[in-house]
């Protein structure tokens, strides 16, 4: 009863001074609204970046780590306990092997482990593109299409052809769409490959994908295993790499440990080989929420201007009240409340116009001038906790900014305004 | 129906000063009691002391054989919804409200009957001030003794044990001043107990008994 009482005196406050009422809302309306875009927008930022990152990043990679310790000399082995110092200046590494040596071991053992979807062995090499007049600097990839194709759905990402093409030619090849455009190559079209080591081969263009990062479709493309190894004059169990697509790509980084001791190989996961896009993931993270909260924050500072200058104005009614029987505890309610219905009504008005903007915003075409990404609109992304949190943030604030006008007004002194 | 004994209150500021001075007083049921005296002999602090407002003193006072003296703010301020009605020298009405909403303010507060059993008695109590005609009416939009008729209907709203006035008709004009002594006598014609605070001799010339407060104590 009480209850329903304090609040129809707190709607009446509140109708009868609309438009501050209205502006408090607008400030916590404005808050929420930017929080949502400014959220929606860098999470879908993110989470476009991470999924362009794995579409060329498989979720562990194991390798032949390149040591580049030489120190270690016969002369020291020499000298061992005479008083000689052996200081070595320029040491050349001798021929090494960057090859994986026990691939089938490892290959088998990783498919039997459950976390596991495919495993991927590679043997990648640097190469020019010869077409005609044209030659360009780029890397072909020797793989098991099939596996390939599971590790990054390639499936999906031909513009032409189809993965499966390449088992059915020796020399096929599937060729980036930049570097295919580049070319001014068609399927069917043979392409020439000179090696650093001057091996050249031909190959005939039987698909074209597109990953989507021109860093990638403008210099790579695929052949078969075999067709590396003959290229490199290397045996057929001759690979340097192993990618590894898992179940969850989430436990990447604490299965890599395991495999690196296991199999005593260099294993990457995902998250260490692209360091920088989870650093910048943080940073969009916290600038989100910087800006949002001093937006809230300012906000908060409306309420709490406004609620004290409620406060100020209604010294005599809430004098009265109290002498009328209204306990402290009621006149808390009564103004609380009118902070927490501006709270209530812009935070849901923020949450709508957030949704409206990160709308507009995800049917945004992204500026078409780039290389860079291939991107038809601004990446942005619907889930319903940034709403709700949206909400909670709202509402939060304003019970914060009005709890301390709200008590102000409940310890105030009927007896010294009474008397006037 | 009213016993207090032995009051004394000091302010504080600028420097303490005792304003009353060992005061005893009783007030028997249906009695109409005047509190007189100069500006500063501290009728109107005696008043608030009574009235339960005030709490900051020394001695005890007991009203309707409760010890108010030592209830909670809490307990006091549903004590005073229940049992005490106020008139001040400004109507103190909420501005935004109707007369009918002010009226019912402190029912609706009780509780004790519903809403619309409260706004039947609010609007007899208006009527009883001849203010029935107002009801709906914006409180800020009436003159002032209109708003002060308003004010002693809102008193009167719960049948208070006790009606406490400072000053009643100190703000309003020879007219209205009329209206409100004549709505005062027959209230006390009817049995309330009314303590009222005035320094108007003929206001309180209608009353059972003028308690006369010189620098802190009844003479």
């Amino acid at each position: 009863m009480s209850l329903a009482v304090n609040l129809s005196i707190a709607k009446t406050h509140l109708l009868s001074r609309k438009k501050q009422t209205l502006v408090a809302m607008l400030g916590v309306t404005f808050g929420i609204a930017m929080f949502t875009l400014m959220i929606s927008f860098m999470q879908g930022v993110n989470q476009f970046l991470e999924d362009t990152m794995l579409s060329s990043t498989p979720d562990i990679h194991i390798y032949n780590d390149v040591k580049t310790d030489y120190s270690a000399s016969v002369a020291a082995q020499y000298f061992k306990g005479e008083k000689v110092k052996v200081a070595l200046h320029h040491p050349k590494p001798k021929e090494i092997q960057i090859n994986i040596r026990n691939k089938d071991a490892i290959i088998s053992d990783l498919k039997k482990n459950p976390a596991v979807l495919a495993v991927s062995p590679l043997l990648s090499t640097q190469v020019f593109y010869n077409y005609g007049p044209v030659q360009l600097n780029g890397f072909i990839n020797g793989v098991n299409i099939i596996e390939e194709a599971r590790l990054y759905d390639l499936g999906g990402k031909m513009t032409s052809g189809r993965p499966e093409d390449l088992l059915t030619m020796d020399n096929g090849m599937l060729m980036g769409a930049g570097l295919a455009e580049k070319l001014n190559m068609r399927t069917d079209d043979m392409v020439s490959l000179a090696t650093p080591t001057g091996n050249t081969m031909q190959f005939r263009l039987v698909g074209i994908f597109q990953i989507g990062i021109s860093a990638i479709d403008n210099v790579k493309s695929y052949v078969n295993l075999s067709a590396v190894q003959q290229l490199l004059g290397k045996d057929r169990n001759y690979i340097t790499d192993i990618n590894i697509k898992l179940r969850n790509n989430k436990e990447a980084i604490a299965l890599a440990p395991g495999f690196e001791q296991k199999y005593r190989y260099k294993v990457e996961s995902w998250e260490t080989a692209n360091g920088s896009v989870t650093a910048s993931n943080l940073i969009r993270d916290v600038l989100t929420y910087v800006v949002s909260i001093t937006l809230l924050v300012v906000a908060g500072f409306g309420i709490y201007n406004i609620m004290n200058m409620t406060i100020a104005n209604k010294m005599k009614d809430i004098a009265i009240l109290k002498a009328q029987g209204f306990a402290r505890k009621d006149i808390t309610q009564i103004f609380l409340s009118q902070s927490m219905v501006i709270g209530i009504l812009g935070a849901l008005t923020g949450i709508a116009l957030g949704f409206l903007l990160s709308y507009a915003l995800s049917r945004t075409p992204f500026p078409a001038n780039n290389n860079f990404v291939s991107l038809k609109y601004f990446p942005v992304v619907f889930r319903p906790k940034h709403y709700l949190f949206g909400m909670a943030f709202g509402i939060g604030t304003t019970i914060v900014a009005g709890l301390m006008p709200a008590v102000k007004a409940s310890n105030i002194d009927p007896v010294a305004i009474l008397r006037g | 129906m009213l016993t207090a004994e032995h009051l004394n209150k000091y302010f504080y500021e600028p420097e303490k000063f005792q304003v009353l001075k060992d005061i005893s007083l009783r007030v028997e049921k249906g009695e109409f009691v005047a509190l007189t005296g100069k500006s500063g002999s501290g009728k109107s602090t005696l008043l608030y002391l009574l009235s339960t407002l005030d709490t900051d003193y020394e001695g005890s006072i007991r009203i309707h054989d409760a010890l108010v003296t030592q209830m909670s703010q809490n307990a006091l301020a549903h004590f005073r919804n229940e049992y005490i009605g106020f008139v001040f020298q400004f109507h103190f009405l909420l501005p935004e409200f109707t007369a009918l909403e002010n009226v019912m303010l402190p029912a609706l507060k009780l509780g004790k009957y519903n809403r619309k059993d409260i706004e039947q008695r609010a609007l007899g109590k208006l009527g009883l001030m001849g203010m029935d005609g107002y009801a709906h009416k914006q409180a800020a939009k009436l003159s002032g003794g209109q708003q002060q008729r308003i004010a002693i209907a809102r008193a009167l709203v719960n049948d208070p044990l006790l009606i406490m006035a400072d000053e009643p008709t100190g703000n309003l004009d020879s007219a209205n001043t009329q209206i409100v002594f004549d709505i005062f006598r027959d209230l006390a014609r009817k049995g309330n107990t009314i303590i009222a605070v005035t320094h108007d001799t003929d206001f309180a010339a209608n009353a059972d008994r003028i308690v006369e407060l010189v620098d802190g104590k009844i003479v």
